[in-house]
C-alpha cells in the first residue's frame, strides 16, 4: 500500500514539530548551563587596572540583565527570533557575521569528507560482501580498523605532516563507521534466503545485488546517512583547528578557549539543527522504502 | 577468533599491568625535570628521552597510561549506571515518563557529542588543579555519554516487561520494586556489561581528542592526550620516530578493546 499525501504530510509536520522541540528543549538546556556555569557575569576585562570603577561597574551592569534565567532565555529566544544571535564576547563580532564567513568553509569540508567516506566505505563494503573473498575483507576490514583506533585529532594531525588536505581528514574519520555498519548491513541482506536461492540460480552478482540486496539494506544506509552527517560535523572540530581550516569547528575551539559560552551554545545548537535535519530528511526518504510501508 | 581475543586481552592485561605498577617501573616520576636534557634522545636512563621541558617520556607515558586506562573505565561506568537508571525506569514504567526520558535521550544523542562536550568543559573552572581537571574531563565523559545505552537499556528493559516470566511474577503478585530488582535488572546485565565495554575505548579516544586540542586534564598530570600533542611540532617528528611511541601504544590498546568486546557487541 503507497503511503498518501495526507500521511506524507503529518509525517513531515511530525519531524519538524520534534525538530523545534528539540531545539527549544536545547536551547534552554544551554541557555541554563551558561548562566549556571561558575564565572558567569565576570569578565576577564575588569582585571584590566587601566579601567576606571565606573568602567568595572558598567561592564558588571552588562552582565546583569543577564542574571535571571528566564529573562535571559526570553531575551534570547526573542533576539533569536528577529535572527540576532548576539556578539561572540571572545571576537567581539556578531555571531551571525561569524556563521556567514565560516559555516561555507565547514559545509565544503563536511560535504567533501562525506563524499569521501561514503565513496570509500560503501565500495570497500559491496567488494567485501560480494566479492566473498577472505582476503578483500580482512584488508578493509584491517584499515577500517587501524582508522577507528586513530583519535581524529592524531589523523588530522598526520594530514598536516603529509602536507594533505586537511578537509580529506574528516574523509577518514567517518568512513570506518560507514564500512562496518555498511558491511554488516549487506551481509545481512546478503544471507537472506531470497538472495542465496537468486544466487542459486545463477543470477550475476551485480543482479543480485542491486535487485535483491540493496532494497532490503536501503532504507537503514539512508538511516546511517543522517548519522555521517552528525559524525562529520563532530569530526570537523579537530579537523579545522589542526588543519587551520576556518570553519564553525575552528570557531568553536575558539570560542571553548576564551570560554565564550554565547557562541559555543549557538554553534551547538546549529548543528544540532542541521543534524536532526539530516535525519529527519533520511527517514523520510527511507520510510516508503520500508517493506510494508511502501 | 577466540585466540585472537585471548591474545588481545592478554595484550590489555599487560599494559594495564605495567601502568598500574608505573611507580615501581617508571625510572623517574613523571613531573620531574631533567633541565640540563631537555629534548633529549632515547638513551638507557629516558628509555623514551625527554621532552621538551626535560621530563622522562617513558615514565609520562606509563603514568598517562595510567589515567586514561583507570579513568575511562570509571567514565564508563558512570554512563552505564546513568543508562541503566533512566533506560531501565523508562522501559520498566512506560507511558508518560518512558516518553519523558526518550524525549530527553533523543535530545542528547541529536547534539553532536564533541560540541555538546567543549561546550560544557568551557563552562567549567580554569584554575582547578590537575587531578580535578582528570576528574572533570572523564566525569563530563560519564555524563554526557549515557544517551545511546539508554536507548538499548530501554527497549530491552521494554521487551523484558512483556515477557511471559515477568507477566507470570506479575500476575503471582510481584510488586513494581521486586519485579523490577529481582526479574527484570539481573537479565538487563548482560546489555549493560556490553555497553560498559564498548565505552570504554570510545572514552580513550575523545579525551586523547580533547587533550590534543588543550581542552582535556591539566598539565603536568600526563595523559594520552597530553603525550600526542606533542606529534604537534610535526618539523622534528621524522628525525624523533620515538615521539609516536604513544600513538602506537593508543592504537594497539583501543584496537586490543575493540577485539576483546566484539562479543559484546553483538548483545549492544
Amino acid at each position: 500500500m503507497k503511503a498518501s499525501p495526507g500521511s506524507r504530510i503529518h509525517n513531515l509536520t511530525g519531524h519538524v514539530a520534534r525538530m523545534l522541540i528539540v531545539l527549544v528543549l536545547g536551547g534552554f538546556l544551554g541557555a541554563t548551563l551558561v548562566r549556571l556555569a561558575p564565572g558567569f557575569g565576570v569578565d576577564t576585562e575588569e582585571l584590566d587596572t587601566r579601567l576606571s570603577e565606573r568602567s568595572v561597574v558598567a561592564l558588571r551592569q552588562s552582565h546583569a540583565m543577564e542574571e535571571s534565567l528566564p529573562r535571559f532565555y526570553f531575551d534570547y529566544l526573542s533576539k533569536l527570533l528577529h535572527g540576532d544571535l548576539g556578539v561572540s564576547e571572545s571576537l567581539h563580532r556578531p555571531v551571525r557575521e561569524l556563521l556567514a564567513e565560516r559555516f561555507p568553509e565547514t559545509l565544503k569540508s563536511v560535504g567533501l569528507g562525506l563524499a569521501l567516506a561514503w565513496l570509500a566505505g560503501l565500495s570497500l563494503a559491496m567488494t567485501s560482501v560480494m566479492s566473498r573473498l577472505w582476503i578483500a575483507d580482512l584488508l578493509a576490514s584491517l584499515l577500517a580498523s587501524i582508522l577507528l583506533c586513530v583519535p581524529a585529532a592524531v589523523l588530522a594531525l598526520l594530514f598536516v605532516i603529509a602536507e594533505a588536505p586537511g578537509r580529506l581528514a574528516i574523509g577518514l574519520i567517518v568512513f570506518p563507521k560507514v564500512f562496518y555498519y555498511a558491511r554488516n548491513l549487506l551481509a545481512q541482506s546478503a544471507g537472506l534466503p531470497h538472495v542465496v536461492t537468486a544466487r542459486a540460480k545463477g543470477v550475476s552478482g551485480l543482479r543480485v545485488f542491486f535487485w535483491h540486496v540493496v532494497p532490503v539494506a536501503g532504507p537503514q544506509l539512508l538511516a546511517l546517512a543522517g548519522v555521517s552527517v552528525s559524525l562529520a560535523f563532530a569530526a570537523a572540530i579537530p579537523v579545522e583547528v589542526l588543519c587551520d581550516i576556518p570553519g564553525i569547528g575552528q570557531l568553536a575551539w575558539q570560542a571553548a578557549l576564551g570560554r565564550d559560552l554565547g557562541l559555543l551554545v549557538n554553534l551547538t545548537m546549529i548543528v544540532t539543527l542541521i543534524t536532526l535535519a539530516a535525519n529527519s530528511g533520511a527517514e523520510l526518504v527511507a520510510q516508503p522504502l520500508r517493506p510494508g510501508e511502501a | 577468533m577466540r585466540r585472537i581475543r585471548i591474545a588481545a586481552i592478554l595484550i590489555l592485561a599487560v599494559i594495564a599491568a605495567t601502568c598500574l605498577l608505573a611507580n615501581f617501573v617508571a625510572p623517574d616520576s613523571y613531573a620531574h625535570q631533567f633541565r640540563d636534557i631537555p629534548d633529549a634522545a632515547p638513551s638507557l636512563h629516558h628509555l623514551l628521552g625527554t621532552d621538551d621541558l626535560g621530563r622522562d617520556r617513558f615514565s609520562r607515558l606509563l603514568y598517562g597510561t595510567r589515567v586514561s586506562l583507570l579513568l575511562a573505565p570509571a567514565a564508563a561506568l558512570l554512563s552505564s549506571l546513568l543508562a541503566a537508571i533512566l533506560g531501565g525506569a523508562a522501559g520498566f514504567a512506560g507511558g508518560w515518563l518512558e516518553r519523558c526520558l526518550m524525549a530527553t535521550t533523543d535530545l542528547f544523542l541529536a547534539m553532536p557529542w564533541l560540541f555538546l562536550l567543549i561546550t560544557v568543559r568551557a563552562l567549567l573552572p580554569l584554575d582547578v588543579s590537575p587531578l580535578i581537571s582528570v576528574a572533570i574531563t572523564f566525569a563530563l565523559l560519564g555524563c554526557l555519554g549515557w544517551a545511546a545505552a539508554a536507548r538499548v537499556v530501554c527497549a530491552d528493559a521494554r521487551t523484558l516487561c512483556g515477557s511471559d516470566f515477568v507477566l507470570l511474577a506479575r500476575a503471582s503478585g510481584g510488586s513494581g520494586f521486586r519485579l523490577l530488582w529481582r526479574h527484570v535488572v539481573p537479565n538487563l546485565t548482560p546489555v549493560l556489561f556490553a555497553q560498559f565495554w564498548i565505552s570504554i575505548p570510545i572514552f580513550i579516544l575523545t579525551e586523547a581528542n580533547l587533550g590534543i586540542l588543550g581542552l582535556g586534564v591539566a598539565e603536568p598530570l600526563p595523559s594520552w592526550g597530553g603525550l600526542l600533542r606533542e606529534l604537534e611540532s610535526f618539523s622534528s617528528l621524522s628525525a624523533q620516530p620515538w615521539r609516536f611511541v604513544p600513538l602506537v601504544l593508543l592504537i594497539v590498546t583501543v584496537s586490543c578493546f575493540h577485539i576483546a568486546v566484539r562479543k559484546q557487541e553483538a548483545w549492544a
